[in-house]
């Protein structure tokens, strides 16, 4: 029976909601702290800032990654920024501002009391960040430096070259690491949660396979936090790292957890495009690259020519064109549909003819002047100009161009980039109230995992400031108002039943995968799902491709539960089997997207239906039938009821999204 | 599935596990594309080798853009390959010729034991970075980020330290198997900031003292880890080391 959920927002103003609530939520005192056990699973920056914070406070805390070290989770491949309100550039930004961007950037779909919250913090973390010594780009007064990023027009993205994911990564291990050290974290790399154990509706651990010797462990915890990650790969080729997975949400889904709107999928229009059937990930070129980059296709349908070779009047900047008031700093959703319909349209360019230019010359030479006159040199010729902007470029994105050079062999400092959008992130997620808690008490998800504060379309530098403010500043308090009510609740036994049967299952599921013995390898399936997902379930969707997914994705199921093969044994080092558990959960979370994206009949945000569009080809919003979050209930394996949480819009007036 | 006309013979260290015996494998590779990252490659071999109903090569790797330092194999007597300032994952097969043979081994150093075939355990980084590798600062302790201005020359040396991906590869290509570089990067890190100060003695006895229980070799300045080091991290970070760690040995007590 469908029903309506309650997310538990706090009363009073919206300015107010949080500050009030985190001085009157309930407090677990010091002495109670050190009896209370915390899992944490995954260990990217939501789960290795919520480690560290609690561990800080005083819980015994357990985390595990699957990763050889927690340094390594995917949020270290995070390139372009950090948003925060701090308005240092005094070009009118606040709080309010950054909420009004976040909520409009996610055409409306995300729930405003979250949204807020993650404003207020938002420049917390840049404080948090700067005092454990994570060097950020500065500028010569030694203030720190700012950029743009897509969907707003202020500059309130703070930046570390283009690895900025990786320096708040490695900020936020630091910190976990420091409680390893002092013995109030206990970590574990290399191990992979295989379920949730649930003990009379509440959720009391986890089951842990550990990956070098193939042993399952039983792990209690009075509460479980997933913060791990998004679910892109369900797409096989994305720009997510080859391990990221769903497993420990869908595991979570299936005992219980809500998982809320599955098919908002966010495509980067920024990527560099596959090159053949060999490839097994892509990688993405910054959204702040749209800073300094302009965006364009020849004027010509299937221009040959060399980008060099047409000159300025034969180009067409379409997002200049089309979006004057945001150009090419239009969101992400926006700017990917604008790509494959140059594309589609015939207008693309390099062999494959899916892509468009990302062109840097006109701003290395705008650069380069401003850098001649810095150095006292008048009237420079354009050779100097050229170089002295190329220095400016290479500091600034040095190792993303490096890269592009590296992958293409091409040089980006003498012609324009080549790009196609690529599926990089996910706005779905576990449903979560307003303390991150899911549908199973104690069991919560933070950081990518989540669904809350994204709606239908994330804007650029806002996945960094949402996986920390969860980790640092929201579940250090919200936490308290359920670990308050479980100081009584002594240790749980691994021994009992609940564990027992767990731990039961998941041995059965493996020496199911083990022993199929079919003829096709785990990348066989993956593949395979990942093309009906990209191809009907991505940038477009229409009811009658969704349809046939479903009933493709389904044969696919069947196909890979009688001819998978998994080499090598379960009792050892088996990555193999560590992929044929992710790619089975993959198969069934990618029958749900579908079925998620065939009931919004409406477009918004990155879940384009072409059913649904205004005579612009924008995406046509339907408020008075969809402003609800679509939170999935399991049922069984491919049966799910769908519940509602209704978006109320209090604080902003909700309005068609405009960029031009 | 043909992706490309390169054919190659890959001699590929396989060990089953910590305690067994390894030894080199022997491989002949066709249809490989130039455009295709080592890893790709070594994708199509163990697709083959699953279809063949035989063991797929175990290898460590993750985000496959050059930055989670995951990637850790030791190519033709290199670690990370033939190319400067590249991960494995972004070596591309255009830096090898049709016909070649190529020998893919593991780290190898007894503070990073084999665990499958080309996948290794640095277990031991992580403990050196318990030791001392932070800034003690609780979370919502700070003030305003801009109450703490840096040079701008600090900031950026101290950025360029803390690029290291801490893939290993520095102790793989040293003769001594040191994990100096490594260290050094991190100390330098926050040696250079304001925000390192509190702790700068403290810190270099303690990861310097970790780092020998773990059985890293001393170093003999022979550069190799520099000149190996993805990332170009500088060995002008051991010097500071060395003099942050002499500073601190003749000072404390």
């Amino acid at each position: 029976m469908s029903q309506k959920l309650d997310a538990k927002i706090p009363e009073g103003n919206i300015a107010e909601k949080w500050t009030k609530y985190k001085s009157t939520v309930p407090l677990v005192n010091p002495a109670n702290k050190r009896n209370i056990e915390i899992i944490v699973v995954g260990t990217g920056l939501a789960g290795s800032s919520a480690a560290s914070a609690l561990a800080e406070m005083g819980y015994k805390v357990k985390v595990f990654c699957f990763q050889d070290s927690a340094r390594r989770a995917h949020s270290i491949a995070a390139q372009g920024g950090i948003n925060a309100a701090k308005n240092y550039q005094n070009d009118g930004d606040s709080i309010y501002r950054l909420f009004y961007d976040t909520i409009k950037g996610g055409d409306y779909r995300a729930r405003e009391a979250n949204v807020h919250r993650l404003s207020e913090v938002s420049g917390n973390i840049i404080d948090q960040c700067v005092a454990q010594g994570v060097p950020f780009a500065r500028e010569y007064g030694g203030l720190l430096s700012n950029r743009s990023f897509g969907g707003t027009q202020v500059q309130r993205t703070f930046y570390a070259a283009g690895q900025t994911g990786q320096q708040l990564l490695l900020g936020a291990y630091s910190a976990l690491q420091r409680q390893v050290g002092m013995g109030t974290v206990k970590s574990y790399t290399r191990h992979e949660m295989l379920d949730v154990v649930n003990i009379d509706g509440k959720c009391r651990g986890i089951i842990a396979r550990d990956l070098v010797t193939g042993k399952l462990e039983r792990h209690f915890g009075h509460a479980v936090l997933l913060c791990t990650g998004g679910y892109g790969n369900v797409f096989y080729l994305s720009t997510n790292a080859m391990g990221s997975n769903v497993t420990a949400a869908w595991k979570a889904h299936k005992k219980g957890a809500y998982f809320a709107n599955p098919c908002f999928t966010q495509i980067h229009p920024t990527c560099i495009p596959v090159s053949g059937d060999h490839q097994s990930k892509l990688t993405l070129m910054s959204e702040s690259l749209r800073n300094d980059g302009r965006i364009w296709t020849p004027k010509k349908q299937g221009d040959t020519r060399k980008a060099i070779d047409i000159p300025e009047e034969e180009r067409d900047y379409y997002l200049e064109r089309r979006y004057p008031a945001f150009g090419n700093l239009v969101p992400r959703d926006v700017a990917s549909r604008a790509a494959k319909e140059r594309c589609d349209a015939g207008y693309g360019v390099g062999t494959s003819k899916m892509a468009v230019y990302l062109d840097f010359a006109a701003n290395m030479k705008r650069y380069g002047r401003v850098e001649a006159t810095k150095q006292n040199i008048h009237n420079p010729d354009e050779e100097t100009i050229v170089r002295l902007g190329k220095e400016v470029v290479k500091e600034k994105y040095g190792n993303l161009f490096d890269m592009y050079k590296q992958i293409t062999d091409e040089n980006p400092y003498e012609v324009p980039m080549r790009i196609y959008p690529a599926v990089h992130y996910t706005m779905g997620g576990l449903w979560v109230d307003y303390n991150l808690m899911t549908t199973v008490p104690g069991l919560y998800a933070l950081g990518e995992a989540n669904f809350s504060d994204h709606g239908a379309n994330r804007l650029g530098a806002s996945a960094l400031m949402q996986g920390l403010a969860d980790g640092y500043f929201v579940i250090p308090y919200t936490i308290g108002a359920y670990l308050s009510n479980e100081i009584r609740t002594a240790a749980i036994s691994t021994d009992h039943e609940a564990f027992v049967e767990a731990e039961k299952n998941v041995q059965s599921q493996i020496e199911k995968l083990m022993n199929i013995k079919g003829t096709k390898s785990v990348d066989y399936f993956h593949k395979k799902l990942g093309k009906v997902m990209w191809d009907k379930c991505g940038m477009a969707r229409n009811e009658a491709g969704l349809k046939e997914a479903i009933a493709e994705i389904r044969a696919i199921r069947e196909e890979f539960w009688k001819d998978l093969r998994v080499p090598g044994s379960a009792n050892e080092f088996n990555p193999e089997l560590e992929k044929a558990g992710r790619v089975a959960d993959f198969i069934e979370l990618g029958e749900l997207m579908c079925k998620d994206a065939l009931n919004r009949n409406e477009s918004c945000g990155g879940h384009f239906r072409e059913e649904y569009q205004t005579e612009e080809g924008e995406a046509n919003r339907d408020d008075a039938d969809y402003a609800y979050v679509a939170a999935w209930e399991f049922n069984s394996v491919g049966e799910w009821t769908l519940n509602k949480e209704e978006l109320k819009y209090e604080n902003i007036k909700i309005a068609q999204r405009s960029y031009k | 599935m043909s992706h490309g006309d390169m054919n190659l013979t890959l001699k590929i260290w396989r060990q089953k596990n910590t305690e067994t015996k390894g030894s080199f494998e022997t491989y002949p590779i066709s249809g490989i594309s130039p455009d295709m990252s080592f890893l790709e490659m070594i994708d199509v071999l163990n697709e083959k080798l699953i279809v063949e109903g035989k063991e797929p090569v175990a290898f460590d790797h993750d985000c496959r853009e050059g930055i989670c330092g995951m990637c850790s194999m030791y190519i033709n007597g290199r670690p990370h390959g033939p190319k400067n300032a590249v991960t494995t994952c972004q070596l591309h097969m255009r830096s090898f010729k049709n016909g070649d043979t190529i020998v893919i081994e593991p780290w190898r150093a007894s503070a990073f034991p084999v665990i499958k075939d080309l996948a290794v355990d640095r277990t031991s980084f992580d403990r050196i970075m318990a030791a001392g590798g932070f800034v003690s600062v609780n979370t919502g302790n700070a003030q305003d980020a801009n109450n703490l201005p840096i040079s701008k020359e600090d900031a950026d040396e101290s950025f360029t330290s803390a690029a290291c991906i801490g893939c290993g590869a520095c102790v793989a290509a040293c003769k001594n198997a040191s994990a100096m570089l490594f260290v050094s990067a991190k100390v330098s890190q926050y040696a250079l900031l304001p925000q390192g100060q509190p702790e700068r003695k403290s810190r270099v006895l303690a990861m310097v003292a970790q780092m020998e229980e773990e059985g890293f070799g001393s170093c003999t300045n022979t550069g190799a880890c520099e000149a190996e080091c993805p990332k170009g991290i500088s060995i002008s970070n051991i010097a500071r080391l060395n003099r942050e760690y002499l500073g601190a040995a003749l000072s404390s007590k």
